[in-house]
């Protein structure tokens, strides 16, 4: 039984298609596991599964401007391998980017090879001014998603939501 | 074939079209010809063009998408051809105008200058239709038959490397985002 929480997984999907998010890009990490696989399940919604992390923006960014609702699911490190594009495309040209972040590398985290990329992520946000909220508990997820999604676009930028392990991972 | 030659050929096919360029020698050349509210041009993230012209394909099946790219971009978005190829949008041609350099940074070569080949990369990656063409004639006609093949296609164009005497128009590139956006609504 994997320990990535279904529940918690089908609340964010859910909030998802609820903001009206239509195409999904990813590259699975284990806590995105059951969110890929509901998206991929769902016939209203265009999976897209990328080589890598940065791809996502270039596609959000036309998805948009062609009036399509998109989210990205991706890992820290695949935000980290995101970066130039984020700065260059979205931001530059002001494209809203809905960004749902696993926080690896964090309190809790058993894999050491994450805790780098888990140190510097709250930082890069920050330093690259991107607004961003925890989803930490299954009590606020639609609430933040939905909020996030506002302010992305009436500022027209990227936001971030860092899906916790909290909400995540289930153990003892 | 010169790049301008090669735009300026096809210009008048893509009224109808989704245009999104890349940066540069591209952006400026297109832009000379003649600019439209219905093209894109990306103006700093390299590589993104195609990715860009991808999420709109699949977003307006109901239109023609046409990436105007470079052979410094692709290379930096080789993952991004495995990427086009898994979803094979029928609507998406994939020009790439392969001048072998960064022709806006100084003129460095780039690996295609030493046998890199963008259109085997993209056949690999498992892109359906690609090509490579050198003449003005031969461009000409594999952009119509990528087009009326309705099938992704990469077709790359050896181009001379030489572009514009400048690289900023006079087209801002926020008026531009907004106007391609309206564009896209509105037709």
């Amino acid at each position: 039984m994997s320990p990535v929480s279904t529940s918690s997984s089908r609340l964010v999907f859910d909030a998802l298609k609820d903001c009206g998010v239509r195409l999904i890009s990813a590259l699975p990490e284990t806590w995105l596991v059951h969110l890929i696989r509901m998206a991929e399940d769902d016939p209203e919604t265009i999976l897209v599964r990328l080589a890598k992390e940065e791809e996502g923006v270039g596609i959000s960014a036309g998805a948009h401007l062609a009036g399509v609702r998109s989210a990205m699911l991706m890992q820290n490190h695949g935000f980290l391998a995101s970066v130039n594009g984020i700065v260059s495309c979205a931001q530059l040209y002001r494209i809203p980017l809905l960004m749902m972040i696993s926080y690896r590398g964090e309190f809790g985290e058993r894999d050491p090879w994450q805790t780098e990329g888990g140190g510097v992520t709250e930082d890069l946000l920050r330093a690259l001014r991107i607004p961003f909220a925890y989803l930490e508990d299954q009590e606020h997820v639609a609430r933040r998603i939905h909020k996030a999604q506002t302010l992305a676009h009436s500022a027209n930028k990227p936001v971030a939501l860092l899906l916790c392990r909290d909400l995540m991972w289930e153990e003892g | 074939m010169t790049r301008l030659e090669a735009l300026g050929a096809i210009h008048g096919r893509l009224d109808d079209k989704i245009v999104v360029t890349i940066m540069g020698a591209v952006s400026a050349e297109l832009q000379s010809i003649g600019h439209r509210p219905n093209f894109f041009y990306l103006q700093h993230a390299m590589g993104l063009a195609s990715s860009m012209g991808l999420g709109i394909a699949l977003s307006r099946p109901d239109r023609e998408v046409v990436v105007f790219d470079g052979d410094g971009s692709i290379l930096m978005n080789l993952g991004g051809l495995t990427t086009m190829a898994r979803y094979k949008p029928r609507n998406l041609v994939h020009v790439v105008f392969d001048n072998e350099s960064l022709l806006s940074v100084g003129g460095f070569p780039t690996a295609t200058a030493t046998g890199s080949d963008i259109a085997g990369m993209a056949a690999a990656a498992g892109v359906p239709r690609t090509c490579t063409v050198r003449t003005l004639d031969e461009f000409t006609r594999a952009f119509d038959a990528a087009v009326q093949a309705r099938e992704l296609t990469t077709l790359v164009a050896k181009v001379d490397a030489v572009g514009p005497a400048g690289y900023v128009t006079d087209l801002a590139m926020l008026e531009n985002r907004f106007e391609f956006q309206r564009w896209l609504r509105q037709h």
